[in-house]
């Protein structure tokens, strides 16, 4: 017997802490796809750093979510019995790690929009949200500096590195637009104070990413089309495949304490 | 990334024998007194101690590939913390490892390479599968339990900056123990195939764990003159014994059976251990475990696809310097 999924009552305020940590959940998995595999062990290091405090993000964030909801789920349910239409993350979250450049410029994209989107969130009027943003802040500017870096030295780094970067930034950039939507629920969560709307920091993030960019000598896309979809379960072919691996115990063995 | 400078120690007179200077050595050993970089030693303790460390080391780097294997799998978002916590700790442990080797002049990148072709050892134990999550539970009980055991008494070492490594290794490793016990004690409490898939990872993990402590004291070929040099201090059978007797009662604890049904306890009360099959060991140690050839090839493609990531980190302090040099003739 498989496990069925359970259900959520994705109220504005569910659905906004689910969104969030399905994000920090899916990309702090990506990143644990790279432990003993880096370039460097330096970069093992800290790309798994660097997952661990998104996991933990996650955490906090579900289990909000779950007090929130009041229906008897938690973390491990929402992260292992949920399937891929009910998953809220962005699409960029979910790409696949592909080669470091790849992995640097998806950190990098999201990081530079975390950073700013949490200080944000230290204002918001729910104090959960708001302990939980200044904890995820001060590691975001952490993962900003570090992806920073490494497009800098990649982009300026060789050709080949040049290129990789280059491409990575084209083939990813289609799914910066995402991190700055809002819908009609979460709206509702703008106008009470208790959300932040990502749209007020769309220029300072561009500004943030074309410094970088430029000082990297790499050039962003011109092309403005967007993906969407995320959000609301409408995902790429790969987060099934995430899943498949992620949840795959708790599957199996319907159930079971781990 | 890596220190260049450490390639070559030719050219100083450190590798110099001199009965002198060897007597003036062993007495400080005598008096547990701590052997430095920069001390004299006999070239066959630099090269015993460079052996060991970045074995120990490679042992470290590799050892993060059967547990990184759940990683993605971990049944719950606390264990995948735990987990990914503890292979990254295993990546610093690595770390310091190879640092202190450096100090008896040879280059992380020279023992990497060394590894990366096939030259240098690591841990056997890292060449037998993780098949289930009770893998995991049992790595951590018994594979960092017997680590422990050989890894306290390096705290004493006599060389200063492998002692200091073990001291902060050691720690880290303790907790891991705990981590793994605690799954097991999970897994033993929970449903019947949890229990079943427990001692199934038991029945696998408890002969090459006894290995870990290497051969027969009688057949041990480096324990003579480590003993002398108080890098090592006790011997391969007495560490091994004292796991045994740590580990039954935790086994017990557990519901779990050690799959050796000819252990008895002598009058001394330590546990008598069947005869181990040194033929396996032994073909491990050729190459020829059930991982053998991925671990390594898992290593090797982590290097040679990192490769450009690592020109391109060095072309760019290369550009940067070259900048800054610019700036400051203008």
């Amino acid at each position: 017997m498989a496990t069925a999924n359970i259900e959520v009552s994705e109220t504005p305020l569910v659905l906004y802490a689910l969104r969030r940590a399905d994000d920090a959940l899916i990309l702090g998995h990506r990143l644990s796809e790279w432990c003993g595999h880096a370039p460097a062990m330096e970069e093992d290091m800290a790309l798994a750093n660097m997952g661990l405090d998104l996991l933990g993000q996650a955490r906090e964030l579900d289990t909000y979510a779950a007090k929130v909801e009041g229906r008897g789920n938690d973390e491990d349910k929402f992260a292992y019995l949920r399937d891929v239409r009910q998953y809220r993350n962005l699409l960029l979250v979910e790409q696949p790690n592909g080669d470091f450049a790849r992995t640097m410029v998806r950190q990098f994209f999201y990081a530079a929009f975390a950073d700013l989107y949490w200080r944000a969130m230290m204002a918001s009027s729910d104090a959960t949200l708001a302990a939980i943003a200044a904890k995820s802040e001060k590691e975001s500017a952490y993962h900003l500096r570090h992806s920073s870096e490494w497009i800098v030295r990649l982009g300026d780094g060789t050709e080949e590195s040049h290129r990789r970067a280059q491409n990575a930034i084209d083939d990813l950039w289609a799914y910066t637009g995402e991190m700055f939507a809002v819908d009609d629920g979460e709206r509702g969560l703008i106008d009470a104070g208790i959300a932040i709307d990502p749209a007020t920091l769309k220029s300072r993030w561009l500004k943030t990413v074309t410094g970088i960019v430029n000082e990297a000598t790499l050039a962003l896309p011109k092309s403005d089309w967007m993906q969407q979809g995320g959000r609301i379960g409408s995902h790429s072919e790969h987060l099934g495949h995430l899943l498949s691996e992620l949840q795959s115990l708790q599957r199996t063995f319907p159930g079971a304490t781990w | 990334m890596y220190t260049q400078a450490l390639n070559s120690s030719d050219g100083d007179d450190r590798g110099v024998e001199d009965v002198a200077r060897a007597t003036r050595f062993q007495a400080r050993i005598d008096a547990d007194e701590r052997i430095e970089p920069n001390d004299w030693m006999p070239a066959a303790y630099r090269k015993t101690l460079t052996r060991q460390i970045s074995q120990h080391a490679h042992s470290e780097i590799v050892g993060m590939l059967p547990e990184g294997n759940w990683i993605t799998r971990a049944p719950s978002l606390r264990r995948k913390a735990a987990l990914l916590a503890k292979v990254q700790d295993e990546c610093g442990h690595g770390l310091y490892l190879y640092a202190a080797a450096e100090t008896l002049g040879t280059s992380r990148e020279e023992l990497v390479d060394a590894m990366l072709s096939g030259k240098a050892k690591y841990s056997s134990i890292f060449n037998y599968p993780t098949l289930t999550w009770a893998d995991i539970g049992t790595i951590g009980w018994l594979v960092d339990g017997a680590a422990i055991m050989n890894q306290i008494p390096l705290c004493r070492c006599s060389y200063g900056p492998y002692a200091r490594a073990m001291i902060r290794v050691c720690k880290e490793e303790s907790f891991h123990q705990r981590q793994g016990f605690e799954i097991m004690v999970t897994l033993c409490r929970g449903t019947a195939e949890q229990k079943a898939m427990a001692q199934n990872a038991l029945d696998r993990w408890w002969w090459p764990v006894l290995m870990m402590f290497g051969p027969p004291d009688q057949v041990s070929q480096h324990s003579d003159t480590s003993t002398k040099w108080k890098i090592k201090r006790f011997s391969n059978d007495e560490l091994r014994q004292k796991f045994i007797d740590a580990t039954v009662p935790q086994a017990e604890f557990l519901g779990l059976t050690i799959p050796d049904p000819g252990m008895k306890q002598n009058a001394n009360g330590n546990w008598v251990h069947s005869p181990i099959d040194w033929d396996e060991f032994k073909q491990v140690l050729a190459g020829n475990g059930p991982c053998n050839r991925d671990r390594l090839a898992a290593r090797r493609k982590a290097h040679e696809e990192g490769a450009w990531v690592r020109e391109a980190a060095m072309a760019y302090a290369e550009k940067r310097k070259s900048r800054q040099l610019a700036q400051a003739a203008e």
